[in-house]
Order: structure tokens, then sequence, then C-alpha cells
């Protein structure tokens, strides 16, 4: 095992500066004119250091797919572009062995005005493939990219999903022994996305190393064996996929989920009401996005000032997505209330049958003669998350709310024996 | 392992000039996309580069040739002018390509890591074609006039590349000046416009006063454009002194936007 890239304490630091911005060359002279000792000790008043990145180390070796994830603006692309040596550390040291190829951006240095035959020769010198390396798999990269016909034709007629296409064909036939992809996967077709999730794993099993920036955990947890969990620039997980994953997702955004609500606002004459909502996972933390296989459990407060109600009361939730398709409803009968005091109930969820989206609930006290108390519409919004499920590589199209896993009887005559 | 590579704070990569070796097949193909990309849907395509400077030799020789009645040694004006207009526009497309070089490729500067060098210096090539193409317009010039050079011809490509390293000096520190300010965008039409008057395209250098005459060399197209016509016209003499102080410019241009690209180029993605 040869360690393919280390880095030891790294940090990269932008200076911000606020209000007296001098880019332009007459601001700066205009600068020097008013404050020459200023300007040239350099002072700035109004600028901040911020680092992008701050004392990031680890270890890769070979033939290890890593998946880098973290929220937006965690340092995940600076971390890539330090890597990649777009840009300098501020500190610290990285040791990369063998050659980099780094995918930042789909397409870059595409030329509209080329042809597409034109354009595979300049990106892939551009990716860093050498002449004959781009002739000898000229013809592999048409095939991927599924674009012979409009091989003449300028890239700046193509439809955007051609474009796209070929710009990852290019991509795929690198051969580093250090690949960097930075959130590439997120274009194109259900059907390219599954071709190319299929050439990323094809690229790790041959051995090399590949660094995958993305917020697609389905893509994550089906591609990378490890993943490094960045927050606010600092690394904060490194480890087995899966564990890092939920630690991602159970790290709330910061605001607590639940629902508050006072008397008035269910209005004052209901002898019931809601008085807070919150989905929680198992450890009964107010959180608001779930992995699809982990537990969702819906806890509510209510309070009733009426001791008694005379027809029994429902409480129903109803699931639904965000085109206010309802998903399912569930409901039951409470037959008496006995104090003042507020209950308390949980639900939990059918664990992994809700599919990966972004849902909401209705919430409703009532009685079965259409008395409603109180009834709350798209509430405790929550999202479930792909952590790797069979329908990962579709998450384009739409696969409905459900993951039902269904009994196949097929021939064995037409199925390929799994691997084992 | 052979590609082992160390990067540290503060100090970039060392093995700079090997990685120039390295990306040299980009070079190639970065200033092939410029060649290709430049007469694109234009309906003369490559002609433009005749036509262009066809027509600005007719003016200058009708201006400063049979108006002004300038000296011009027994040799027909037409070619006196084109033997200096030759690298002038050569000089001035190169000048210009390569300033702006990096903030026209800043999607490549932002995304993807090569030694920085490679942009400014791949887009002279094009200017380069030009210049090859237009030469074909001496050639035409001299089987009309029936002029034909001397031996001295045989140096032209000795000032070519001179004219080469006198665009690029200041073209790298243009170009490295630009990414950060966007003023020199607008510095540099200008510079080449009022250079095409300031330096002898339309008359012969010998024409400025004697005392002038070594300021006047200061301008480093001063020194390539007298040693095109030296090669080219065969009976003017280079004035030594002049041509030398030119010469040193060249170098200190080229020494000085070397050091100032280089230093700055690892802020480059940052900036841009």
């Amino acid at each position: 095992m040869t360690v393919r890239i280390k880095t030891d304490g790294l940090a990269k630091s932008y200076r911000i500066k606020h209000a007296s911005k001098a880019t332009r060359f007459s601001e700066q002279l205009m600068r020097f004119a008013k404050n020459p000792i200023a300007a040239l000790r350099g002072t700035k008043e109004t600028s901040e250091e911020f680092w992008a990145v701050r004392d990031v180390s680890f270890e890769i070796t070979d033939g290890e797919v890593i998946g880098v994830i973290g929220r937006n603006g965690a340092g995940k692309s600076t971390l890539l572009k330090l890597l990649s040596r777009i840009t300098d550390p501020t500190r610290g040291r990285i040791e990369l062995n063998g050659r980099v190829a780094s995918l930042l951006e789909v397409g870059t240095g595409f030329h509209p005005e080329l042809t597409g035959r034109e354009n595979i020769f300049l990106n892939g010198a551009i990716l860093g493939m050498s002449r004959a390396e781009i002739r000898r798999k000229f013809d592999e990269i048409v095939d991927f990219a599924e674009i012979d016909r409009f091989l003449d034709t300028p890239v700046k007629r193509y439809s955007s999903g051609m474009y796209v296409r070929l710009a990852f064909a290019v991509a795929a036939h690198l051969e580093p022994e250090i690949l960097i992809v930075d959130e590439v996967l997120a274009v194109g077709d259900a059907q390219f996305q599954k071709k190319c999730i299929g050439k990323m794993n094809s690229v790790a099993e041959g051995g090399r190393t590949v660094l995958f920036v993305s917020h697609q955990m389905g893509a994550v947890s089906q591609l990378c064996t490890r993943c490094l969990y960045m927050k606010s620039g600092e690394l904060v997980a490194d480890g087995e996929t899966q564990e890092i994953i939920e630690t991602y997702l159970s790290d709330g955004t910061g605001e607590t989920r639940v629902l508050n609500r006072s008397r008035k606002d269910a209005g004052s004459t209901t002898p019931v009401w809601i008085k807070n909502l919150s989905t929680r996972n198992e450890a009964s933390q107010p959180i608001s996005s779930f992995a699809h296989d982990e537990k969702i459990v819906m806890e509510m407060d209510f309070e009733s000032t009426a001791p008694v109600l005379p027809r029994g009361l429902a409480i129903s939730i109803c699931l639904q997505d965000t085109l206010n398709r309802r998903v399912f409803t569930d409901y039951r009968i409470v037959d008496r209330l006995i104090a003042t005091d507020p209950y308390h109930i949980k639900i939990a969820l059918p664990e992994g049958i809700i599919a990966p989206g972004n849902y909401s609930f209705i919430v409703s006290l009532h009685t079965f003669q259409s008395e409603v108390f109180d009834r709350l519409e798209r509430v405790c919004e929550f999202s479930v998350v792909d952590n790797g499920t069979r329908m990962s590589m579709f998450r384009a199209g739409d696969t409905g709310c459900l993951l039902a896993d269904c009994e196949w009887s097929l021939p064995e005559s037409i199925v390929k024996k799994e691997a084992a | 392992m052979e590609h082992k590579i160390v990067i540290e704070a503060g100090t970039g990569s060392r093995q700079y000039w090997i990685d120039i070796i390295r990306f040299r097949e980009l070079f190639y193909f970065l200033a092939w996309r410029d060649v290709l990309v430049r007469y694109k849907q234009t309906v003369v395509g490559v002609a433009w580069a005749v036509i262009r400077p066809l027509l600005m030799m007719i003016v200058f020789s009708v201006v400063f040739g049979q108006l002004a009645k300038l000296p011009s040694d027994g040799i027909p004006y037409p070619i006196l002018v084109f033997a200096a207009l030759l690298p002038w526009q050569f000089f001035a497309s190169a000048l210009s390509e390569s300033s702006n070089s990096l903030v026209g490729n800043a999607n490549l500067v932002s995304k993807i890591y090569f030694p920085r060098l490679v942009l400014p210096t791949s887009s002279v090539i094009v200017a380069f074609v030009d210049f090859v193409i237009s030469f074909s317009i001496l050639l035409g010039l001299m089987t009309w006039y029936g002029f034909y050079p001397t031996a001295r011809i045989f140096c032209l490509p000795l000032f070519i590349g001179l004219a080469f390293i006198a665009a690029l000096g200041p073209g790298l520190l243009v170009a490295a000046l630009n990414v950060r300010f966007r003023d020199f965008r607008y510095v540099i039409p200008f510079v080449v416009q009022m250079g095409l008057y300031v330096s002898p395209v339309g008359f012969q250098s010998s024409v400025v006063p004697e005392k002038w005459r070594l300021l006047y060399s200061m301008n480093p197209m001063v020194g390539v454009i007298d040693g095109f016509r030296w090669a080219i016209c065969g009976n003017t003499e280079l004035y030594l002194p002049g041509f030398l102080l030119s010469l040193s410019f060249v170098a200190i241009m080229l020494i000085a936007g070397l050091a100032f690209f280089r230093k700055t180029e690892r802020t480059f993605a940052d900036v841009i």
C-alpha cells in the first residue's frame, strides 16, 4: 500500500475586505496618495481573515474511494482546490504521490466555437492527457458520450445534455493515479448518472485513488468506503462511510425543529389543542433530516381544558410530500381525558419505507362527527436522505414516495448470477 | 514514484520548470485552439490577416511617402512601410493577446492546475500565425517592385525572436496585473494605437534628429523595426548605440515581466 495523498496541518485563509475595497489601480493609487505610510505598510483597516480550511490532516492510500461531505461553505471545494494545486495553502503541507487529475467542473475549457471532435482533444489536454492517449481512447469517449452523429458540430449548438455527456466522457477516460471529483454527478439524466456511477466504480476498482465531493448521500454511500466530514473548515470526522453519514445527518442545522404553540394559536374556545410537535430520531433528538433507514418519531404534546369529552377524540396524522400528495394517514382514538395536564404521545413511523424526499404532516384533533378541534397543515417538515437505496441512481426521476421491496420471481436463465 | 509532488505553504511547487515541459502539450493545444477559433464564423476568414496590413500599408505609403514626402533612400515606400508594419502588427497583437490571456481564460485558471506561464506564451502563437500569413504580402510586393533582398534576410529569424521577446515581457507583466487590476484592459489598446505612430512604422528612424535618436531608441520596438528594415531592405545601416539600448530595454522588460508573473502567479486563482 502506497500513501497517495498526505496532508499535514493544511490551512487556507482568505482576506475578506469590507467596505473600502480597492481592486482598481486608481483606488490603490488614491489610497497611496492619501496615506502613503499606511498604504506601504499594507495596513488595511477593514479586512478580515477568513479560514476556509484549517488544520486538516489525513492520509489516503492506494485504491481508496473517499467521499468528502459537509454543508455548503464547509471548505470542501477549497480542500479540493488545494489538493489539485490550483491554489496554494497558507499553512501546512501536501504530499501527492502520482499523477493528479481534477474534475472540479464539467467541461472546463470547452470552447463553444469548436466541434465535438476538437473539444475532445482540447479538453483532454487540459485535463492532462497526452495526444497519443486521447487518440487511443477517442472512440471509447465518443461511444460513452453517445454523440457520434454530432462529432463535427460546434458544441455551442449542442443541447445541454449532450454537452454534459461529452464533457463527462472525456473526464471519465482519464487515467491518473489520483482523481479528484467535485459534485459533477449532479448533472445529466438518470440513465447517464447510472452510467457515470458505474464508470467511477470501475475507476476505483482499477486501484486508483478517488476523492469525491457530493451532497448526494446515496451516491457517496454507493461509491465510497471512507468519508471525510468537513465543518466550517475543519475536518471533524474521518471514518467508515455509513458511520460518518449518520454523524453528518444527525448533526442538526442548529435550529431546533420543535413547533411551539400557545393556547391563542389554536383558538380560545377549543377544548383540546396541540401544544408542540417535533420529529425526532431514535435518541429523541429533534432533527429534520433523516437517513432512509433511520427511525422517524413524531412527538406531540396536547392539552385539554375539559376533563371529559363526550364523543371520544381522534388524533390523526397524515404524511404528505411537497406536491401535497398524501402518502398515508393513521389515527388513534382516545376515549377519555382525565387531567388538564399536557399529554405526551410518540408516533413512530414504519422504518425504511419512506422514500428519499421532503415531507410534512397534517396533524389533526377531531371527532368522527367531523368536529375539528385543532388542525395543523404542512407542519414538521423533514427530509429523508438517501443513504444508499436501490433507487439512488434514479435520483433525477420520480420513483414515488415509498420504498417497496417487492418479491420478484424471475426465470434464472435471464438473470446474471450475483458475484459473491 | 516518478510523480512525487510536495507542496508547502509559501514555496509552491519546486519543479515549476519541469512542469512546464510536462505541460507542453497543453501549450500546443491552447495555441491550436486560439488559431482555430480566431476566424470562425467570419466570411473571408484568414484573409483578414492579409487585408488589414495591406490597407494599412497603402494608407501609410500615401500619407508618409506621397504627401509628407519622407525620404526612402531609393527603396519603394510600400516595402519600407511593410517591413516595419510586419513586426509592429506582430508585436501589437502578441501584446494584446498575451495581456488578456489570463483574464480571458479565467475559468481554466480557477479550475485546473497548470503552470500559468503556458497561457500568455501560447497566445503569442496566434499573432505569429497572422505574421506568417501577412509575410506573403511582403513577398508579393518584392516581386512587384523587382526588389530583391540581400543575404541579410537570413538574419530575419533573429529579429522575429526579438519581436517575440519584446512583446512577451510587457505581455507577462500586464497579464499578471490584469488579474487584479482590470484597468489594463483599457490601457493596452491605447498603448498599441499610440505606439503605431510613435514607433518608426510610417517613416525611417533616421528621420529623427541625431540628438534625440538615443532617447528615441528607448522604445524597444525601435530596435526591432530597425532590425527588420536592416534585414529586408538591405541598404539602411543599423544605428548601433540605439539598437543596443533597445535591446537592453527588451531584456529588462522580459526579466521584470517574468519576475512579477512568477511572484504573483500563485495567487491568480484566488484573485481572478
